[in-house]
């Protein structure tokens, strides 16, 4: 994308997203211009379809979208999701799945198409430019062809050319569109509020907008499946709404890539400086319309395999000599086929069988594991869960342990379960604890369950074996009279001291004991200061934030929570912690055995529980029920060219290429980063295969096969053109919070804004048409880099505010390490929906606006979700009716602030607020708390520091600003 | 005139006191001339149903030095003439004297009323590594036993196998217990800490006089009376399990007695010292772990035998030891007694354990298996009363001895430790615990024997005039079962005698029993340290030199010797000891040795004697049962024999008798007499089944009979295959065996007395 109008070489045609010049008024505005969205399919016919050089390619499979698919403008404010219904056209060239493939209808949209959307014609809409037979794009043409997306209207605003710089601006056609930060007069000066006038001259409506972004990516490919069959795609962003057809790809749903369109040389990767990684979720849940991968059964063989590199059996293993031999896509290892796999080759040189077996057709399958994936050569048992109750003075004030032991009453009968199995196969144990242990005997023929103290913490060991792991069912009468004593028996203690690391090892060696995997899950309420390994210390010093001693912050206190956690996974003992602190508890030293074991951690600070108990509850119902993978190790394979060098998220590894997981599940992402050893070629592209071998929650052994073909490129162009940015961040973010550990914060900031500067810059030299040094120009892929790139700058971690606590900081720096791109997205940069600007009728979400005081206006309401944090602000002079109806208070001033609970009420607007927050929350895998924060009031700083494009108090620069500096660093890198 | 006999019949009666020479030599050198030493076996709580306590405190000697007790005889006062009588006797004439001073009054027993009086404690130490059917009848013992416990005792339970548990008795709903690695040796103040019996240091200073009220509470989580928790416990007996841990193919289960009896003697260290306390260890089989561990858990390497001992190959057995000797001093120091009750065909350990129950006074009971009559009579009988309705049991004694001046005291052998009182009155010559004029004697039942060892100082040049007498006053503290704190004291008084001039009273003054019990006991201390073979060759040498001083005889003339009335029996009891089990390890189990040993050291003299030399008896038609001599020749067709070798109970049936009951002739009304002759030695058997603690193997068998060995391997081998020809006799059974018969030895002893080599 360019912001400066200098480029374009073609004159502006009708649906190209450069506004004409006089324009001006309605670029400032929403985006109004319908003209430019109805653009979409034709935007390759458009100018820029001329530069891409594609004469005479154009198929009629490329026309057919254009006629299909019908827009719906976005100014209407409706959704559009014209579905495309009904199974593929036999003989569609990439089509013909087996029988058995996922023929997936998706939902449609409650709302009523017109005809015209319907879109039942073959699987035309797949971007034609995509395929690897491509010619290379030309090189000066900037992001706007970006194949996936339409072009970003609305910054196309031109601005009045600038006398100061670029003295050649004169003779544009169009106006340039130039961010000079010292020079361009902003041509909405009258209308920003007073004190930006001084400051800024640039129009904040004019530089590029992540939600015209993800508007424009909704309109455009959440209309029609995501098919997987070509080499190289780039999925829909992750806010859009997509179904996925797996076609021998894996689902973006399970990996994302930086790019995908991977450099040839690894002279081009470094001179373009983007990070060649991929997010990988393997265990991704899917949506109900997409099937969940097929689970094969090579008997007593086990998977098919290359001899040589030990890549399982994929669509894109080459079968020759009529199909007695195989060629590794990886390797190139030529290997025989087995004679129970063998099968005919039919004259296109596929197998005959190729449709009926997932392995050789779909890009996400699994394979049932033989003994020789087992530990110890034994088919594992069921996995357990244990549940380790903290029973010190502040757990049971709070109420937290009659809260949890009330619910787990009813929660136990929701254990994962696999399939369509009667009972969970999972079994349970309890332990409770301060300064000393207490197990619990629950055997089934007991008639009180019993209760063992072991105060040996130095030490620590399981003191029963039999009748600790219990099924639920069979023991019910005796766990429920124990959930129902244990409050009770710890009602007036005065122990007020915690351990911490023995609790994890008895949850460990109880594991070990039983011969399983499981998970524990841990609730925690203080600082571990009693006498016991891993007692810590308050070490909590604010002072030290910003000087190079600030890592420490991070790191752990002790060594002996990486020794425990290593023993963890080796034992495959996932751990959950739920904290529950008062005051400081060192996040960063306790979450470090969740972190290396695949667990989660949730904080719920100054638990109370009228306040945080449906937050609470919630996230534990869904942590319990949520499918989990046991020791799991997964590995990546790459063709020959480049190799998974970097690994982020949650997980140990104990040598450089296997990820070892004590526990996965659906929400866990591993970021793994490429580099390259050798040449790739660009012929065969880059092969990814993710294998993850994990027990299911019935103690089955699995397979997870993940595998994604990228394309490879010879021009820079290409790469850029084949962006994620999203991934950009999701992989940045991780790398600078791991960077953190080691370096002072501000050299992490430093190197993100140099890495930034200097994608950017080789974009400008190498690809960019030549213009005025003074213009940015940023390709169409990576245009909201900068400002992504700000919200990771300026979040807690790396920017500290006041108020930020540094358990808060560790808290969210493990959290984002295994974030999804979805939810670093949200995470980093909020989403804000209005509330009163779309018809009460409307179900649909309303469109969001973008993180910036100046949108808000004080007469509506707003939401605010960030995946964690859920505001609703309300405005000062919001209509009193408005207010009655929504809180039932008669007027502004009568709000409570920090309520957290909307009254249910009976009308419209209440009910559908409510429902859109039960919807936000719905989408995030963790409870988020709602605050109400009304304008002016003490609470809206809290509001206010997200947000992101504002300049923020602890130092953060604004979008408009950090742009500018961008454009600074940009320029000196070039010159 | 009474006898010698008598007097020394009387003197057991009335004090429980007997010594081996009655009337003392005068002078140190004569003393030792008498090879054996001038001793005495003392019971101390020797049931005296004639004698009850009295309400008084005792009065003192107010000799610093001195501190005895008291006087028994008006002749006394010239022994101790510092001796002044208290205010309390004031009202002292010739018709109302206190007890203290008539004659029949030597042994005086005070109650104390001072102190405060705490509940006895029955600690259980219970092994769950048995078989189902073991476990199944040592819990319900043990709920039997409950109900024999007075009602207001505390007790407390500790299981264990693989862990060990030390259960809480006193919430409700869930049980509750605290466990520990069987693994991990911990400090006392560690394992309090850990059952959370120590308050923190910060709030007891504070409170310090709360602190009192809150100390039972927090013991009371592991001690609780039995007539509030009786239900409970019996319920948490009931639910016992075996221990869970699986136990793979070819392992002996995981034991860990050491620690179990390690934490039940903190615990009881932390909560109550020094009161009355019993540790009961249920054990069925070798500590497998841990510190004590006797043996590994593989089966395949078996538990150490005499021969691994010698050969210096049992390697956990020094390291045990120390582990259970430690344990063993600081109860005895706490004054509670340990208990073993081990249960099991193999060995369990009690080499390694034994000094538990040797230090403290504690029994030790070795049985095949929880299930049997042996163990649940026996357990039971630990909780018999006495005539007064007490149990049979005292604590914390402290046995403190005086001596007039001419004696020093040597030394004590029994259940019992030092507590290392020095004073003039003790020797630098030690025999047995010695260096030390007071004993703890943690545990002890009205048997309980010790034997006390003396030596005579006076000089030679220094002759006690005519008629003078010697002084030794026992004083013994203890808690009476009633928790009364008691003092039991006896004073002795014997008449010096010059040898030369007395040798004839002195000999007929010697009580060759209890000097070959003190013999015996000397002996068997020995062989605990030293090597067999040197144990015997010492007790030869004192038998010979025994012989050579008081045997009648011309030199190098063997069939002149003779030995007179008061020694005969001695040389005998010498031969059958030599051949006992507690000297002979041959054929025997390091465990069986320890057992038999720690029985002997704590029996009184006739159980003692019953030990060295078994009883036999013979029934016949012939005539009533008679005691016969234990010799084969005694083993006849037509006899019925009954031998009682304290730990066994043999019924043997001759020959002939074994055919008629195999023809069933005692079941025909016409041989009614033989129906009888059979139940005769069944009822005296019966009779001491019932008496012995702790009870006795009951064998019944008969000729030719595989456990006829019991009894064969006892005799006298007088006939053996060797000499059987040549006798040529019929009667008696030949014994194979190539030991010596007693008229060999005695043979040789004679030939060794008279010579004049040695």
């Amino acid at each position: 994308m360019q912001i400066s109008g200098a480029v374009a070489p073609a004159p502006p045609s009708s649906g190209l997203g450069y506004g004409p010049p006089t324009s001006l008024a309605s670029a400032s505005g929403s985006f109004p211009n319908s003209g430019l969205y109805g653009s979409y399919p034709q935007g390759q016919a458009s100018p820029l379809s001329q530069a891409q050089g594609h004469p005479g390619i154009q198929t009629p499979q490329r026309s057919a979208p254009s006629q299909a698919s019908g827009f719906t403008p976005p100014a209407s404010g409706g959704p559009r999701l014209p579905s495309m219904t009904g199974p593929l056209l036999p003989g569609q060239s990439f089509g013909g799945p087996s029988v058995s493939q996922p023929n997936h209808v998706s939902s449609p949209p409650p709302q009523a198409l017109p005809p015209g959307t319907q879109m039942t014609g073959p699987l035309g809409p797949l971007p034609p430019m995509h395929s690897p037979q491509q010619p290379g794009y030309q090189p000066q043409q900037n992001g706007s062809f970006g194949p996936a997306r339409g072009p970003q209207p609305n910054y196309g605003s031109p601005y009045p050319a600038a006398p100061t710089f670029g003295s050649q601006s004169g003779p544009q056609p169009l106006p340039p569109k130039r961010l000079d930060p010292d020079a361009i007069p902003s041509p909405q000066l009258s209308e920003l509020p007073p004190q930006q006038k001084t400051r800024h001259r640039i129009d904040p409506d004019a530089i590029p907008s992540p939600i015209q972004v993800i508007e424009d990516d909704r309109n455009n490919r959440g209309t029609e499946p995501f098919v997987t069959g070509v080499r190289g795609q780039v999925p829909p962003l992750v806010t859009t709404n997509f179904l996925v057809k797996d076609q021998g790809n894996a689902s973006p749903r399970y990996i994302r890539c930086t790019s995908y369109n991977i450099p040839c040389t690894s002279d081009m990767a470094k001179q373009a400086q983007v990070p060649l990684a991929a997010v990988i979720k393997p265990l991704a849940s899917l949506p109900p319309e997409e099937a969940s991968p097929y689970v094969v059964d090579h008997g007593e063989s086990g998977p098919l395999r290359c001899n040589r590199c030990k890549a399982y059996m994929c669509p894109f293993m080459q079968f020759i000599e009529g199909g007695r031999r195989f060629q590794c896509c990886f390797c190139s290892c030529i290997n025989d086929v087995p004679p129970q796999y063998f099968q005919h080759l039919d004259h296109t040189g596929k197998r005959v069988d190729a449709y009926d077996r997932p392995e050789l057709s779909l890009g996400s399958y699994e394979f049932l594991a033989t003994v020789d994936y087992c530990k110890n050569n034994k088919f594992p048992s069921p996995p357990a869960f244990i549940f380790m109750i903290d029973v010190s003075y502040n757990a049971i004030r709070t109420g937290l342990v009659r809260l949890l032991c009330e619910e787990l009453k009813s929660l136990l009968d929701f254990l994962p379960r696999e399939g369509g199995a009667e009972e969970s196969a999972i079994r349970v144990g309890f332990v409770t604890y301060n300064k000393v242990l207490h197990f619990y005997n629950v055997k089934s023929s007991l008639a009180q369950p019993q209760m063992m103290v072991v105060s040996d913490v130095a030490d620590m060991f399981v003191p029963l074996l039999d009748g600790f792991l219990v099924n639920v069912n069979e023991s019910r009468a005796v766990i429920t009279s124990l959930l129902d004593q244990i409050p009770e028996m710890f009602a007036d203690t005065r122990e007020t001291e915690t351990v911490f690391v023995p609790v994890i090892q008895a949850g460990m060696e109880a594991l070990k004991a039983a011969e399983c995997a499981g998970k524990l899950f841990l609730f925690h309420t203080s600082l571990p200061i009693a006498e016991a390994p891993g007692k810590l210390k308050n070490r909590d010093d604010r002072k030290l934030i910003n000087t190079d001693k600030e890592k420490t912050l991070f790191q752990p206190q002790t060594g002996a929570y990486q020794t425990l956690a290593k023993e963890c996974v080796a034992q495959g003992c996932c751990v959950d912690l739920f904290l529950f602190p008062n005051q400081y508890v060192d996040v960063a030293t306790l979450s470090v055995v969740p972190q290396l074991t695949g667990g989660s951690v949730y904080k719920y600070a100054c638990f109370q529980v009228e306040n945080d108990q449906e937050r609470f509850l919630s996230d534990l119902r869904r942590d319990v029920q949520k499918v989990v993978g046991f020791d799991a190790v997964m590995r990546v394979r790459t063709s020959t060219g480049i190799r998974a060098v970097d690994f982020f998220g949650a997980f140990y590894m104990s040598n450089t290429t296997d990820v070892e997981l004590a526990g996965l599940d659906g929400d866990k992402t591993v970021t793994v980063e490429f580099k390259h050893d050798d040449r790739l070629n660009e012929e065969s592209g880059a092969l990814l295969q993710c294998a993850l071998l994990y027990t299911s929650c019935a103690g089955q052994r699995r397979l997870r096969i993940h595998n994604l073909a990228l394309n490879c490129c010879t021009q820079l162009a290409d790469l850029y053109r084949n962006c994620e940015t999203d991934t950009l961040i999701n992989y940045m973010a991780k790398f600078a919070y791991r960077g953190v550990l080691n370096s002072p914060v501000k050299a992490v900031r430093d190197t993100l804004i140099t890495q930034c500067a200097q994608i950017l810059a080789c974009y400008r030299k190498n690809c960019a048409s030549p213009s005025s040094a003074g213009q940015l120009i940023l390709p169409e892929c990576m245009k909201l880099l900068p400002v992504y790139l700000n919200c990771v700058l300026k979040s807690d971690v790396l920017q500290p505010g006041a108020e930020i606590t540094t358990d808060d900081r560790a808290y969210v720096r493990q959290l984002v390490t295994s974030m999804d791109v979805a939810e670093t997205n949200v995470f980093f940069y909020p989403r804000l929906l209005p509330l009163t600007k779309s018809p009460i009728e409307s179900t649909t979400e309303p469109p969001a606006v973008r993180a910036s005081e100046e949108r808000l206006s004080n007469g509506d309401m707003y939401l605010l979700e960030n995946g964690l944090n859920l505001f609703l602000w309300v405005g000062a002079s919001v209509q009193q009716g408005v207010v009655q109806s929504l809180f039932s208070v008669s007027s502004f001033s009568q709000i409570t602030s920090g309520l957290s609970v909307l009254p249910v009420l009976d009308n419209p607007l209440s009910k559908k607020v409510r429902g859109l927050i039960d919807s936000l929350r719905a989408q995030r895998s963790r409870y988020m708390k709602l605050i109400v924060v009304k304008q002016e009031d003490k609470l809206e700083m809290l509001f206010k520091h997200f947000l992101v494009e504002d300049k923020s108090l602890s130092g953060g620069a604004s979008y408009v600003d950090f742009l500018c500096h961008m454009h600074k660093e940009i320029r000196q890198l070039l010159s | 005139m009474a006898t010698y006999l008598e007097f020394i019949q009387q003197n057991e009666e009335r004090d429980g006191v007997r010594f081996s020479w009655n009337v003392w030599p005068s002078s140190r050198l004569e003393a030792t001339r008498m090879v054996v030493p001038l001793a005495c076996l003392l019971t101390p709580l020797k049931e005296r149903p004639d004698l009850p306590p009295v309400q008084y405190e005792p009065v003192l000697c107010s000799r610093p030095t001195c501190k005895a007790c008291n006087i028994d005889m008006p002749a006394l006062i010239k022994l101790f003439p510092s001796f002044q009588f208290p205010p309390a006797y004031g009202g002292i004439s010739e018709v109302n004297q206190p007890a203290e001073l008539m004659p029949q009054f030597s042994t005086i027993e005070y109650m104390i009323q001072r102190g405060a009086q705490s509940p006895l404690i029955f600690l259980y130490v219970v092994d769950t590594c048995l078989e189902e059917d073991d476990l199944q009848a040592l819990k319900e013992s043990l709920q039997m036993s409950l109900s024999l416990l007075p009602p207001d005792a505390l007790v407390g339970l500790i299981t264990f196998g693989r862990m060990v548990q030390v259960h809480e008795l006193s919430c409700e709903g869930i049980s509750k217990s605290y466990v520990f690695r069987g693994t991990k040796d911990l400090t006392a103040k560690q394992i309090q800490d850990m059952l959370g019996l120590t308050k923190p240091a910060m709030p007891m200073q504070q409170a310090r006089p709360v602190q009192p009220q809150e100390h039972p509470f927090a013991s009371t989580r592991f001690l609780q009376p039995v007539h509030k928790i009786d239900m409970n416990l019996t319920d948490l007996l009931g639910e016992l399990q075996r221990d869970p841990w699986p136990v793979t193919q070819g392992k002996r289960p995981l034991r860990s007695t050491g620690v179990a009896l390690s934490i039940a003697v903190g615990l009881l260290e932390g909560t109550f010292p020094n009161t009355g306390a019993r540790i009961m260890l249920f054990t069925g089989g070798p500590p497998t772990q841990g510190p004590g561990m006797v043996v590994g858990d593989e089966l395949k390497i078996p538990i150490r035998s005499w021969h691994d001992i010698e050969k210096d190959n049992a390697r956990f057995m020094k390291k045990a030891t120390k582990h259970y000797e430690m344990l063993a001093n600081r109860t005895a120091a706490n004054g509670h007694c340990i208990d073993i009750y081990a249960c099991a065909l193999d060995q369990t350990g009690l080499l390694e354990m034994k000094c538990c129950a040797n230090l403290t006074g504690g029994y030790m009971v070795m049985g095949d298996s929880f299930n049997t009559s042996l163990f649940k009579q026996t357990f039971q009988r630990i909780f018999t009363k006495d005539f007064n309705g007490d149990f049979r049991m005292a604590f914390g004694a402290t046995l403190d001895v005086k001596t007039s001046r001419e004696l020093k005291i040597a030394g004590a052998i029994g259940p019992c430790v030092s507590l290392n009182v020095k004073g003039p009155c003790v020797s630098e010559n030690e025999l047995g615990v010695g260096g030390t004029s007071q004993w703890k004697i943690c545990g002890l039942d009205p048997t309980s024997t010790l034997g006390i060892y003396f030596e005579v100082v006076n000089q030679h040049n220094a002759p006690i005039p005519q008629g003078g007498r010697g002084a030794i006053q026992f004083v013994t503290h203890y808690q009476h079962s009633s928790t009364q704190r008691r003092i039991r004291v006896t004073t002795i008084a014997r008449n010096w005698a010059d040898v030369q001039s007395q040798l004839r009273h002195i000999e007929a003054a010697f009580d060759q029993e209890a000097a070959a019990v003190l013999m015996a006991r000397l002996g068997v201390f020995r062989a605990e340290s030293e090597e067999g073979p040197d144990v015997l060759r010492w007790l030869d040498r004192q038998l010979i030199r025994l012989c050579q001083k008081f045997g009648q005889y011309n030199k190098e003339d063997p069939t002149s010797f003779r030995l007179s009335d008061s020694f005969s029996l001695y040389p005998q009891f010498m031969f059958h000891l030599r051949r006992s089990p507690f000297l002979q390890v041959f054929n025997n189990s390091p465990d069986e040795s320890s057992y038999y040993r720690h029985h002997f050291a704590r029996q009184d003299l006739t159980q003692s004697l019953i030990m060295i030399q078994p009883i036999l008896y013979s029934y016949s038609f012939h005539g009533p049962p008679e005691p016969v001599l234990l010799d084969s020749s005694s083993i006849l067709a037509d006899r019925i024999l009954l031998m009682d070798t304290f730990f066994q109970i043999v019924i043997y049936l001759g020959e002939t008798i074994a055919q008629w009951r195999k023809a069933g002739y005692q079941d025909m009304p016409e041989y009614e007499n033989f129906k009888h002759l059979l139940q005769a030695p069944l009822d005296d058997a019966q009779e001491i089944l019932q008496a012995r603690f702790p009870m006795p193997r009951y064998i019944n068998t008969e000729h030719g009979g595989s456990q006829a060995r019991f009894l064969l391997s006892k005799v006298n081998p007088s006939q053996t295959h060797n000499n059987l020809y040549a006798w040529g006799q019929e009667t008696g059974a030949p014994i194979l065996t190539d030991d010596v018969s007693l008229q060999v030895f005695m043979d040789h002893l004679k030939k060794l007395a008279v010579s004049s080599a040695c």
